[in-house]
């Protein structure tokens, strides 16, 4: 399996998946409900938002970009589905990520048209989509109805085992991971990112990958709508603040390169999930009652971890997280 | 050659055709200003009152200071999304100490000490941003983020997320004072503009600043200590934000670690861009960011005057930014 894969076999990646591993043994012989099902259901189901948004930053990274938008954009999304929930999932969901896809598309007009950076062109998408959610939503969070399936897709599991959500992160994983090492698409995304004007002067169709690529990102924010929608029963238009940034955050753990260029998709899943294990840890670490550490608390050890880990990657001759022409 | 010489010149060049489109574009800033300014004269009732000018001064304050350090942030090629959580905790720290036994204790000594700790909790995040970008040449906006995560926390760890409410008229000053009728804080603002100015064309770090915004490489060549001028740049950064949090603690006569400096980054790279900042690196107009925080902030306070949603402010803004960013790259071509 692995062996179809092999760019995803790399040192630089590989130790994310290393943290993980020794996270969750450590975690595992601590607690005792760790790895139990509820545990493990929550965790993903929840983190599932996460992820998906984490999958389409990463590729947006990798062309050597960056997309602010993500957070206004799934309560943007969230906003449309509460609105089309009464129709079913089978609605709702297509419009909550059609809703994902023009904020992209947006995004990408504003990159390969108008020539704004990406930097700028998603900083002011980031202030329309959560303008535009909040005047949709009138200012207030937009309940669901609860007559429709809408909240079943949220609140119910499949086989009665695993979250819908993280079977609909587990589809756009794997569409994504295969795009990327084995298409033509995955293998243009990748030129981009290590050199634009040679990827130009190769005939790579620059602005049309781009232009896909942030489509793509602003998809996988709208179908984390959805799941914010559907699993709290109400479309939020102040949910996902920041959000972006701990998207980044998972993407640079994931060893991601920000310069673009290299990159992988299993190792920003795993980025993610790590990040997700630390608040999930110290949740169980307040239920020992050994320590009591606030929810502040939580922050500085995230900001303190992301600390470590782009250290370590900086200093690991990898040279991760490097920027490349300016030392 | 100072960029006043340069710029007298690219004026006297473009006098001998006189031409409207390009003095638009050259001043496209400055003119916006101006028409937003002519705009509320028309519609916006009351807005020639003394008092607005006062609401929109006191408001654009904040903006503004932290605008002109992301400038120069931006100038050297950089960003810093740290600043909003240094405002946190900065803003959190002052009353801390004037608050502590000790504050209570010799008031005076207090005050001095809870500005002194304020500025340089602010001075030591943006030297930790710098040292980050330096030492494990960490990208910016990856470097920034630690402590855009980490330093509100630590303002709620010491606060626990409470507010803290003081009644402390010296200190107060700082947000509800007046000098010579004009709100401290803005005076502060344009101050700290004309020094910063001053420095970016007349000092050597200056030049410096910009040369390694310019080309780092190049710089580093021509014997430019590149990481020390980054140091000196976050390090301003740093400051300005922590002063900014100051302020906002001292408006509401409490420290908030949950709400100040919320998003305050953003409002200050768009301030900086909306003045002509490049994120590229090379051009750090100072005048500008503080223009810039003025359109910013009177098209929030015309939306808002004039009884239009909260959230179309937002979309507004949005669609300044691009206009303002879409303009200055054409001008640029």
């Amino acid at each position: 399996m692995f062996g179809m894969f092999n760019r995803s076999r790399d040192l630089r990646t590989e130790g994310v998946w290393i943290a993980v591993v020794l996270v969750v043994i450590f975690a595992t012989l601590r607690y005792d409900n760790f790895m139990g099902l509820y545990n493990v259901q929550t965790f993903f189901g929840y983190n599932s938002m996460f992820i998906l948004i984490a999958l389409g930053m990463a590729l947006v990274i990798m062309t050597g970009g960056i997309d602010l938008s993500v957070g206004s954009v799934v309560a943007l999304s969230s906003v449309v589905a509460a609105y089309t929930s009464p129709y079913g999932i089978e609605v709702a969901l297509p419009a909550g990520l059609l809703t994902g896809i023009a904020a992209g598309a947006i995004n990408a007009f504003l990159i390969t048209k108008m020539r704004i950076v990406p930097f700028i062109a998603t900083l002011a998408m980031m202030l329309g989509a959560r303008g535009m959610a909040l005047v949709l939503a009138d200012n207030k969070s937009v309940s669901v109805d609860w007559t429709s399936n809408f909240t079943k897709f949220g609140l119910t599991r499949a086989f009665g085992l695993i979250p819908w959500a993280v079977i609909l992160a587990a589809l756009v994983f794997l569409a994504l991971w295969i795009m990327l090492e084995r298409t033509t698409l995955g293998r243009r995304i990748l030129t981009i990112g290590g050199n634009p004007e040679a990827a130009k002067l190769m005939g790579v169709p620059v602005n049309q990958t781009l232009a896909i690529t942030y489509i793509i990102s602003g998809g996988c924010a709208g179908l984390a709508g959805v799941i914010l929608a559907s699993g709290f029963g109400a479309g939020q238009p102040l949910e996902g603040l920041g959000w972006e940034l701990s998207a980044i955050a998972s993407v640079v753990v994931g060893g991601t390169l920000l310069t673009g260029g290299v990159g992988s998709i299993p190792a920003t899943l795993a980025g993610a999930v790590l990040l997700g294990l630390i608040f999930n840890i110290l949740n169980f670490e307040n239920g020992l009652g050994v320590i009591s550490l606030s929810a502040y608390w939580q922050s500085v050890i995230r900001g303190g971890f992301l600390l470590i880990v782009v250290i370590l990657q900086s200093r690991s001759g990898g040279g991760l997280v490097r920027r490349r022409s300016t030392t | 050659m100072t960029m006043a010489k340069a710029k007298d010149m690219t004026g006297s060049s473009t006098v001998a055709k006189i031409n409207l489109g390009q003095l638009a574009r050259d001043n496209g800033t400055f003119l916006a200003l101006i028409a937003l300014i002519v705009i509320n004269m028309v519609i916006t009732p009351n807005f020639l009152q003394v008092q607005t000018l006062y609401v929109n001064l006191t408001q654009v304050a904040t903006i503004a200071i932290v605008a002109i350090g992301m400038t120069l942030v931006i100038a050297s090629g950089g960003i810093d999304l740290s600043v909003g959580a240094v405002m946190a905790l900065s803003g959190a720290l002052a009353p801390f100490v004037f608050l502590s036994e000790f504050g209570m204790a010799s008031p005076g000594l207090a005050l001095v000490l809870s500005i002194a700790v304020a500025l340089l909790a602010g001075l030591l995040c943006g030297m930790f941003n710098g040292w980050l970008i330096n030492q494990f040449a960490i990208q910016p906006i990856v470097a920034t983020l630690v402590l855009f995560i980490s330093a509100r926390g630590l303002a709620q760890v010491l606060t626990n997320g409470n507010l803290q409410v003081f009644d402390n008229p010296a200190f107060e000053f700082i947000g509800s004072g007046r000098v010579l009728g004009i709100p401290f804080q803005a005076l502060m603002a344009v101050v700290f503009a004309l020094i910063l100015s001053w420095v970016v064309r007349r000092t050597a770090y200056g030049r410096y600043l910009l040369a390694v915004g310019g080309n780092a490489k190049a710089a580093r060549l021509s014997g430019i200590s590149v990481n020390r001028v980054r140091l000196a740049t976050y390090a301003i950064c740093g400051v300005l934000a922590g002063f900014a949090g100051m302020v906002v603690s001292a408006i509401n006569s409490a420290s908030d670690a949950n709400q100040t400096g919320q998003l305050m980054e953003l409002d200050a790279i768009a301030a900086a861009v909306v003045g002509g900042a490049n994120l590229m690196g090379g051009k750090a107009p100072i005048i500008g960011a503080l223009i810039g925080a003025a359109i910013i902030q009177l098209v929030k306070y015309t939306l808002l005057a004039n009884g239009v949603h909260d959230a179309v402010a937002l979309i507004a803004k949005a669609v300044i930014i691009i206009l303002a960013v879409y303009f200055q790259f054409n001008r640029a071509e």
